[in-house]
C-alpha cells in the first residue's frame, strides 16, 4: 500500500512537471503497447495517420508507447487507470490474445476490455531459403518428423508465442505426434529471423507475410506455405496454401484495437464506426496490400467474439503442447 | 559513377529550402535531445514522428527531418558525457571515461570540440561507407550467424579489462552485476520470467536508459546531497573552460585513432545484432589496448575522446545499411525508422535501392547535409555549452534531477520505471562509495540479453554440440582477437603498471 502511495505521489510530480505526458480529453489517443517500431506502433502510426488524412478525425493521433511485458503493462494500465477513457484505443494483435489466452498477464483477462474492430490480418508463412532442397511444406514437416534435430525453425517471437505456435499448428496438423521435439529458435523479431536464415543458420523461418514479402521479391527466400483458409489476392497469389498441400493449418495474425472496459457506449459506438469507415476506404485498401495485410472486416460486436473464440483455441493448443498446464 | 549520379539526384531532392530548413531543425532538436539525460535518439525521432505526419511532409523530407534528429542526438550525447560526466544516452556512455576527466582538468573546450570533429569524421566515413558498399556490406551481415555474435560479445568483454579502472577486480565485478541484471525479465529461449517476482513491468528486463540515468545522473545529485555542505569550497573554485578549438597537435594525434574507430565503429553498425553502443565500446577498448602505452586512457586522454564519439557516430552511419537493405533494424532509432519508412508506404529490404532510388539517395544526401550542418552548428556552440560548468552545483544538480525525472517518466509513462531509476541511483551511489566503475554494469546490462540469446540460439541449432561456437574461420578469428587482448595485457602488464605509477607521481605533483 505504502508503495502505490509513493507511486501515485510521483505520477503527480512528473505528470505536473511533464510536457510530454499531458493529453487533453479530446485529443485521440492510441496507445502502442510496445517501443517504438513493432508492430503494435505500426498500426497505432499508420491507423492514425490514415483516420486524420480522411478527416475521421480532426486532430493528430497521439501515440503513446507504453513498452513492457509484452503489452501486459499497457494492458494492466488501462484496466487499472484509464478504464474510463472515452479518447483512447490500444493496439492489439495475435499476440496480444495469445498471451491473454496464455495468462502471461498477470491478473487479466480479454473481459476487462471491449475490442473495437480489426484492421487487417497478416496471415502466417513458412519459408525456406531458396537454395533449400525443399519446395514444399510436407517435405519439410517429413524430414522435423524423421529427424528432430536437422531442421532449426526460426522466428521472431520468443518460445511459446504466436510465432513458435503457427509452426507447431502445422506439425500438428501433420500428424507429428510429440510437437515438443520441434526445434524453434527465437530471434528478436522477424527481421533477424530472416537474415538468420539467408545466412544459413537455421533451416526455416516462420512468420508474418509482411516480414518475408521484401526478400521474396528479391529472390532471396521461398514461400512454401501460407497458413490461410485460400490463397490471397494480388502477387501473394502465387504462394500455395498449407491446407492444398494436405496440411490443415490455419494461422491469421489479426490487428486491432481494443478500447478501455468503461468507455462510453457512444464512444465505442464511434470508433468502431470510425475504424469501420477506415477499412471500407480505398486508401486503406492500397496500405494493406502495400504491407502484405489480409482483409479481416470485424468490427464491434463480431469483433469482440472473434478474440473470444481465437483466446479459447490458443488456450487449447497452449494445454496440448504443455506450455499452459 | 553511377553511383556519383545517384548522389547528383539525391542533392538535387534534398536541397530545397525546405528540407534544408527541416535538416538545420533536427540537427538542433537532436543535439538537444542527445545531450538531455533519459532522452536518446530513439524516443528523439519517435517524439518528431507526429510532427512530420502533421506537417503533412512526404517521404523525403519527412526522412531528412527524422534523420538529422537522429544524427544531431549521436553528436549531443557526448555533451553531458563530458560536462557533467552523466552519459546523455548509451552509445556515449564510453566518452564519460576521457571526456569527463578532460573536463576536470580544465580542458572541457578542447574536449567538446575534438569530439564534435571525432563525430564528424565518423559519420563522415560511415555515409561514404553506406554509399559506396552498402549493397556489398549486407554479405558481412549474413557471416554473422549466432556463435559469430557470441565470439563478438565475447570479445567486447574480454577486452574490457581496465576500462575505466585501474583496478581489473573491481571491473570485473561490475560487469558480472551488468550481466546478472541483464538475465531479469522473461526469457525469449523458453518463455519462463526470470527474476520478475510476478510484476509484469519486469516482464521485457530493465530499460537500461532507466539504468543510465540512474546510475549516472540520480548517484551524482545524491553525492551532491551529502555532501552539500562541503560543497561551497568546490563552488567557489575557478573553473576552467580551455580553449574552444583544439590545437593541431591534438587533432594530429587523434586522427589515425579517429580513422581506426570510424572503420570499427561502421562494422559493428552494419551487424543488426550489435549497434552503436557496442560500436563505441569496441572503438575504445580495442584503441585502448592498440595506442596506450603509458596507460592515459581514463584519465583525460583526448585519443580516449575521439575514438568511442568517431565510433558511435559511424556506428549510426552504419546501422543504416541493414535498415535500409535489409529490413532489419541494427538499433532502436533505425527500428523507429523503419516504422517510418513502412508508414509511408515504402518497404525496406533488398529491393529498395531500385524501387525507391529517391528516397535513398535523398536520404544519403540529406545525412551529408546533416552533418555539415552539426559540425558548422556544434563548434562555435562549445562556448555556449561549456557554461553549463559555470553553473554552481547547488542548482545544476536540482535540474539534473528534474531532468531525470520528467525525462524517463515521458518516455516510459511509467512510475514504476521511477521507482527503478532510484533503485539504480542509490546503487550508484554505493558503488561510488566503494570506487567500483559504473560504465561496466551498463555495459552487462546492455549486451548481456544478446550474448545469451546468441550463446543459446548457437547451441540449440547444433543440438548441444558446444563446439559450433568455434566451427566457422570467422568465429576463430574473433576468438583470437579476444584472447590476444585478453592475455596479451597480462604479459607486458608490469611495464604498463610501471608506467601508470610514474604518471600517478605526476599528476600528484600537478595537483599540488
Amino acid at each position: 500500500m505504502n508503495l502505490s502511495a509513493t507511486r501515485g505521489a510521483l505520477a503527480a510530480v512528473a505528470l505536473s512537471l511533464s510536457a510530454l505526458a499531458a493529453t487533453a480529453q479530446e485529443n485521440p489517443e492510441c496507445i502502442a503497447p510496445a517501443n517504438p517500431g513493432g508492430g503494435w506502433d505500426f498500426t497505432c502510426r499508420q491507423v492514425g495517420k490514415s483516420l486524420q488524412d480522411q478527416g475521421l478525425i480532426d486532430q493528430t493521433m497521439q501515440v503513446v508507447n507504453l513498452a513492457g511485458g509484452g503489452g501486459g503493462v499497457a494492458f494492466a494500465e488501462v484496466v487499472n487507470k484509464r478504464n474510463d477513457a472515452d479518447n483512447l484505443i490500444v493496439a492489439a494483435s495475435s499476440a496480444t490474445a495469445t498471451r491473454l489466452a496464455q495468462g502471461a498477464y498477470p491478473g487479466n483477462t480479454m473481459d476487462q476490455v471491449r475490442w473495437v474492430a480489426s484492421v487487417g490480418a497478416d496471415y502466417g508463412v513458412i519459408a525456406v531459403a531458396a537454395d533449400s532442397d525443399v519446395n514444399t511444406l510436407p517435405e519439410l514437416l517429413d524430414q522435423i518428423k524423421s529427424d528432430p534435430g536437422s531442421v532449426s525453425v526460426a522466428g521472431g517471437s520468443a518460445v511459446g508465442g504466436w510465432d513458435h505456435l503457427k509452426v507447431l499448428i502445422a506439425a500438428d496438423a501433420y500428424g507429428i505426434e510429440d510437437v515438443r521435439k520441434v526445434k524453434y529458435i527465437a530471434f528478436d523479431g522477424g527481421g533477424e529471423a530472416v537474415t538468420q536464415l539467408l545466412a544459413g543458420s537455421v533451416q526455416a523461418f516462420t512468420g508474418d507475410i509482411s516480414e518475408a514479402k521484401g526478400f521474396v521479391d528479391s529472390g532471396d527466400i521461398k514461400v512454401i506455405a501460407v497458413l490461410a483458409p485460400e490463397r490471397l489476392g494480388g502477387e501473394f497469389a502465387e504462394f500455395p496454401t498449407a491446407k492444398e498441400q494436405g496440411v490443415e493449418a490455419i494461422g491469421a495474425n489479426w490487428r486491432g484495437f481494443y478500447a478501455p472496459g468503461g468507455m462510453s457506449d457512444d464512444a465505442y459506438n464511434a470508433w468502431v464506426s470510425k475504424i469501420g469507415d477506415l477499412y471500407a476506404s480505398d486508401e486503406w485498401k492500397q496500405v494493406m496490400a502495400a504491407n502484405g495485410l489480409a482483409p479481416l472486416d470485424l468490427q464491434g460486436a463480431e469483433f469482440q467474439s472473434f478474440v473470444a473464440d481465437s483466446v479459447a483455441r490458443i488456450q487449447s493448443i497452449s494445454k496440448e503442447i504443455g506450455i499452459i498446464k | 559513377m553511377e553511383t556519383l549520379a545517384n548522389l547528383g539526384d539525391g542533392f538535387a531532392i534534398a536541397i530545397t529550402w525546405q528540407n534544408l530548413l527541416l535538416a538545420l531543425l533536427g540537427c538542433f532538436l537532436g543535439t538537444i535531445m542527445g545531450a538531455l539525460p533519459g532522452l536518446g535518439p530513439s524516443n528523439g525521432v519517435a517524439i518528431l514522428i507526429p510532427l512530420a505526419f502533421t506537417l503533412g511532409l512526404g517521404a523525403t523530407p519527412s526522412l531528412i527531418l527524422l534523420t538529422s534528429v537522429y544524427y544531431g542526438a549521436m553528436y549531443g550525447g557526448r555533451i553531458s558525457s563530458i560536462l557533467l560526466g552523466i552519459p546523455g544516452d548509451e552509445p556515449a556512455m564510453m566518452t564519460v571515461l576521457d571526456g569527463h576527466p578532460m573536463a576536470k582538468k580544465g580542458m572541457a573546450g578542447e574536449a567538446l570540440s575534438l569530439s564534435g570533429v571525432a563525430s564528424f569524421v565518423g559519420a563522415f566515413f560511415a555515409t561514404w561507407g553506406l554509399i559506396l558498399l552498402a549493397p556489398q556490406l549486407v554479405k558481412i551481415a549474413l557471416l554473422f550467424g549466432p556463435a559469430e555474435y557470441f565470439a563478438l560479445f565475447a570479445l567486447a568483454f574480454m577486452t574490457l579489462g581496465g576500462v575505466s579502472s585501474t583496478n581489473q577486480a573491481k571491473s570485473a565485478f561490475a560487469a558480472a552485476l551488468g550481466l546478472g541484471l541483464a538475465t531479469i525479465g522473461v526469457d525469449t529461449q523458453t518463455g519462463v520470467p526470470r527474476f520478475t517476482f510476478g510484476e509484469v513491468h519486469l516482464y521485457d528486463g530493465l530499460d537500461f536508459l532507466v539504468a543510465i540515468v540512474g546510475l549516472f545522473a540520480l548517484s551524482e545529485v545524491f553525492i551532491f546531497l551529502e555532501t552539500r555542505h562541503g560543497g561551497a569550497e568546490a563552488d567557489g573554485k575557478k573553473m576552467v573552460i580551455g580553449k574552444l578549438y583544439p590545437p593541431m597537435s591534438m587533432l594530429k594525434a587523434c586522427t589515425p585513432t579517429m580513422l581506426r574507430t570510424s572503420f570499427l565503429g561502421f562494422i559493428a553498425g552494419v551487424l543488426p545484432g550489435a549497434g552503436a553502443s557496442l560500436g563505441s565500446f569496441i572503438s575504445y577498448s580495442m584503441e585502448k589496448r592498440l595506442v596506450d602505452k603509458k596507460g592515459t586512457f581514463g584519465t583525460g586522454d583526448p585519443r580516449g575522446v575521439a575514438a568511442p564519439e568517431a565510433g558511435n557516430n559511424a556506428a549510426a552511419g552504419g546501422a543504416l545499411v541493414p535498415m535500409l537493405a535489409l529490413g532489419v533494424p541494427g538499433s532502436g532509432t533505425t527500428a523507429v525508422l523503419l516504422a517510418v519508412l513502412l508508414a509511408l508506404n515504402i518497404t525496406p529490404g533488398p529491393l529498395l535501392f531500385t524501387q525507391n532510388p529517391d528516397v535513398v539517395w535523398g536520404l544519403i544526401a540529406a545525412l551529408f547535409i546533416a552533418n555539415f550542418m552539426l559540425l558548422a552548428m556544434n563548434i562555435p556552440m562549445v562556448g555556449l555549452f561549456t557554461r553549463v560548468l559555470m553553473i554552481p552545483s547547488r542548482i545544476l544538480m536540482p535540474i539534473v534531477a528534474m531532468v531525470s525525472f520528467v525525462g524517463i517518466y515521458g518516455i516510459s509513462g511509467s512510475t514504476f520505471d521511477l521507482l527503478v531509476m532510484i533503485g539504480f541511483g542509490v546503487m550508484g551511489w554505493l558503488l561510488r562509495k566503494f570506487d567500483v566503475p559504473l560504465v561496466p554494469i551498463i555495459l552487462g546490462t546492455l549486451l548481456g540479453n544478446a550474448m545469451e540469446n546468441n550463446l543459446r540460439r548457437a547451441v540449440t541449432i547444433d543440438n548441444g554440440n558446444w563446439w559450433t561456437l568455434v566451427d566457422s574461420p570467422l568465429a576463430l578469428t574473433l576468438w583470437a582477437i579476444a584472447i590476444i587482448g585478453f592475455v596479451l595485457p597480462l604479459i607486458v602488464g608490469a611495464r604498463v603498471k610501471a608506467g601508470m605509477h610514474a604518471r600517478r607521481d605526476d599528476e600528484g605533483a600537478i595537483s599540488d
